[in-house]
């Protein structure tokens, strides 16, 4: 990213510090990831220390301090999910994929992270994958759903 | 949009609305939730606009997407008004049908309507579908006739009468009074009757103040807040204006997860839309009263929906609790007086000032007054949003509203109140919800999360399941939650990996005490509930887990084994086409076995044997009988050997 597309966002916030969150989330949406250089610069657009927003970009879930994989894998954890078995599906996903929740293969091809509740309970057990749902999943289903995506 | 200046006017650009023409003509209202749109509604919606065209008929015909029904089960869920013919489960593929049939020729499309599971018995309209007709839907109902982006759609049924009410014709004071008189109590955990806590920070010194709503709704299988802001946006920041007022705030905050983004775009529509008709701003309807509203994206944190947490991240920081000797309704957001509600709770406060606390009291039980909206998940036929008063008990929101147990299966317990919460048993099905009957027995009312586990749920895995969750969502601040929480996952995990030992129970028991007491916010102290309430049910399967290494629900990974019955398996090749790690051996005509170190436990094979044949099983507390010799597993048919 660059530093126009940054002051672009911090003038949307009118360079208010306390909007910080929002504006690492804008930039988060946009580039799907949070640059080492991209936080220097709202450091200094807001003039906020460098470790108050590594702070924040740690804490929060939303935030990826490294790049993303083509495709985002997102499997739903969420209670109802869970006892509908969750778990087996993520198993054989991270088995398929090769990694873990919150890591990328190194073909870049997916990222993998859990959520804790899509809001769409009935149709558990859920995996979204680039924000698109699939629903009433099972092992073997989610990996031909896998198998789409290039 | 014209600015609306007093009550009078109100009302003569609500008649008006009223009487435009579109406002009577037939429509089409398709549930646009998150949970239909999952099901496909968009293309749905899509669809009826172009066959409507396509048949000549949008002059007489509207089509709406509306907020979400709640009968999520069977989305997308299609409503055709005036007649309130209800379709379920549509495609694409049947609006042409439906538009011909029942829109032209008003023909009901039987396939399409509600059909009972059981009895088979049909039911048309959306009224005499026993999901709904055992409900009370005062909140969430008005969804089905909105399309959350029209702010006109929520004045025409009445929509900010109440805030000219409240401002117009009462004072502040009269407004707290009222909510005080209704017994209101926050939806969103704890209970705690809101007019107090407008009353403590209406009297709090200082000239700026702050309402705020919590819809940072992070309970894992509960999305009723979603809903309600996602489809009657306006019902939100209707009451928190009159919130406003009544506490003498300058200004509202919605703090809402950007995991809803269907949610924070319709709020700021409608935002954009009450401003423009004056509804905010500067000298509300003329009452001289200036509020305005801002929207925090929450960015994912748990703990976040803790009142101290959450003003602190509107601060823009990391959103860490911290102790509160003073009220965040004393010192709250930059240490200004702050009221924080959940969203059910805003939602609930135009009905209560245009209707009268005396309406609200009428609903629920001595101590928890009007209804409660629940998100009714899991092994339960009917997923969907509920509405029901309080005071209803378990049994009838599990079975009339619910429908039961999917499979014929045996209900286990329900588990209410999310990551604070405890899982109920069988045995008090009776109970009947409310904040402090739920509390009394181990659980609480939360946010209105009512998981439904059957017989297939391991108790033990469930605790460690919300462990797990708060493991991770523990903020770190105070070492109870941080280190008791991980350490009471550690021995839990053991348990259901079958290497639990004797005195785990007592010592799971000290760290639950120790959290109990000392961990700073609610999350650390409450997070010991879904143990000590499964354990003080379900002990049994604790003991079984530790002393014969054995589930007794048969759903520990770890504890259990897959195994073909070879007198039951007619080697159809089912499972071993579909396993995805090739773990099974056989082919035509002979017998399948499992190879076990292959076999990654997934339970493909069990969930696709046909059930004619239900030759997979599992076994759980004994070892895999050995497999049959090769010889032995030749098939012969008899019909081929005809």
């Amino acid at each position: 990213m660059d530093k126009e597309q940054i002051d672009k966002i911090v003038a949307k916030y009118h360079g208010e510090p306390s909007a910080l969150i929002q504006i690492l989330l804008d930039i988060q949406s946009e580039n799907r990831w949070l640059p080492g250089e991209a936080l220097q610069m709202v450091a200094e657009a807001l003039d906020v220390p460098l470790t108050r927003i590594q702070h924040i970009a740690t804490f929060y879930k939303a935030f990826s301090l490294v790049p993303k994989g083509r495709h985002e894998i997102h499997i739903c954890m969420g209670t109802a999910c869970h006892v509908r078995g969750a778990s087996r599906v993520l198993d054989t996903v991270e088995g398929h994929t090769g990694i873990k929740p919150g890591e990328t293969d190194l073909d870049m091809k997916f990222s993998l992270e859990t959520v804790n509740c899509l809001g769409c309970c009935a149709l558990g057990p859920v995996i979204e994958i680039d924000g698109k749902p699939h629903g009433r999943m099972a092992p073997a289903k989610a990996l031909e759903v896998l198998k789409n995506y290039e | 949009m014209p600015r609306i200046n007093s009550p009078g006017e109100l009302e003569a650009v609500r008649r008006e609305i009223e009487s435009q023409a579109d406002r009577a003509k037939p429509c089409v209202l398709i549930c646009a939730g998150s949970g239909c749109i999952a099901s496909g509604a968009a293309e749905v919606i899509a669809a009826f606009r172009a066959e409507i065209e396509n048949q000549g008929l949008a002059v007489d015909i509207g089509t709406k997407g509306t907020g979400c029904h709640g009968f999520c089960e069977r989305g997308p869920v299609v409503v055709l008004y005036p007649e309130e013919i209800c379709y379920l489960q549509v495609k694409p593929e049947d609006v042409p049908e439906i538009v011909s049939k029942t829109l032209k020729g008003k023909e009901i499309v039987e396939r399409l309507v509600y059909a009972d599971r059981a009895t088979g018995e049909k039911a048309s309209r959306e009224s005499e579908i026993p999901f709904y007709k055992n409900q009370q839907r005062h909140v969430i109902g008005s969804n089905v006739r909105i399309d959350p982006k029209s702010i006109e759609d929520y004045m025409a049924l009445g929509g900010y009468t109440a805030l000219s009410k409240a401002l117009c014709d009462m004072t502040a004071v009269e407004v707290l009074g009222e909510i005080k008189k209704s017994n209101l109590r926050g939806r969103g955990g704890g209970g705690f009757p809101t007019g107090r806590k407008w009353e403590e920070s209406r009297n709090a010194p200082g000239d700026i103040k702050y309402v705020i709503v919590n819809a940072d709704e992070g309970d894992p299988g509960a999305y009723m807040d979603r809903s309600v802001l996602e489809g009657n946006p306006h019902s939100v920041l209707e009451g928190l204006i009159i919130g406003g007022w009544a506490v003498g705030a300058c200004q509202g905050f919605v703090y809402v997860r950007q995991e809803y983004p269907l949610a924070v775009e319709n709020l700021m529509i409608a935002i954009e839309q009450a401003t423009e008709y004056g509804f905010l701003g500067q000298n509300i309807l003329g009452s001289g009263f200036d509020f305005k509203v801002t929207v925090h994206r929450g960015a994912g944190a748990f703990v976040c929906g803790e009142s101290s947490a959450l003003m602190t991240a509107i601060e823009g920081k990391a959103g860490e609790p911290r102790p509160k000797y003073i009220h965040t309704a004393i010192k709250g957001v930059w240490d200004r007086p702050s009221v924080l509600n959940n969203v059910e709770t805003w939602a609930n406060v135009p009905l209560i000032i245009a209707r009268g606390a005396d309406w609200f009291t009428q609903f629920g039980t001595e101590k928890s007054k009007g209804t409660k909206i629940f998100s009714l998940v899991g092994k339960i036929n009917n997923t969907g949003l509920v509405e029901v008063p309080m005071g209803t008990t378990l049994r009838d929101i599990i079975f009339k509203v619910g429908g039961g147990i999917p499979g014929g299966r045996k209900f286990k317990a329900v588990q209410t109140g999310g990551p604070s919460g405890g899982c109920i048993p069988e045995s008090m099905l009776d109970l009947e919800v409310g904040f402090d009957e739920l509390s009394k027995v181990g659980s609480m009312m939360g946010s209105g999360g009512m998981i439904i586990m059957d017989e297939d749920t391991c108790m033990v895995d469930v605790a460690r399941y919300f462990l797990d969750f708060l493991a991770d969502e523990s903020c770190g601040k105070c070492v109870p939650c941080r280190e008791g929480i991980r350490q009471m996952l550690k021995i839990l995990t053991n348990i259901t990996q079958g290497k639990g030992k004797e005195g785990d129970i007592e010592r799971l028991e000290e760290l639950a005490e120790v959290a109990g007491y000392a961990a700073l916010c609610a999350l650390g102290r409450t997070a010991p509930n879904p143990f000590l309430s499964t354990l003080k049910y379900f002990r049994e399967e604790y003991e079984a887990h530790i002393r014969d290494k054995k589930c007794p629900a048969l759903s520990c990974k770890e504890l259990i084994a897959y195994y073909i019955d070879p007198n039951k398996c007619r080697a159809c090749m089912t499972c071993s086409k579909q396993c995805p790690s090739n773990a099974i051996d056989g082919g035509k005509n002979r017998i399948h076995v499992i190879e076990q170190d292959k076999c990654t436990k997934c339970g493909t094979c069990f969930e696709v044997c046909p059930s004619r044949f239900g030759a997979v099983t599992k076994i759980s507390g004994a070892p895999v009988p050995p497999p049959i010799p090769e010889e032995a597993r030749i098939i012969t048919r008899e019909s081929k050997q005809k």
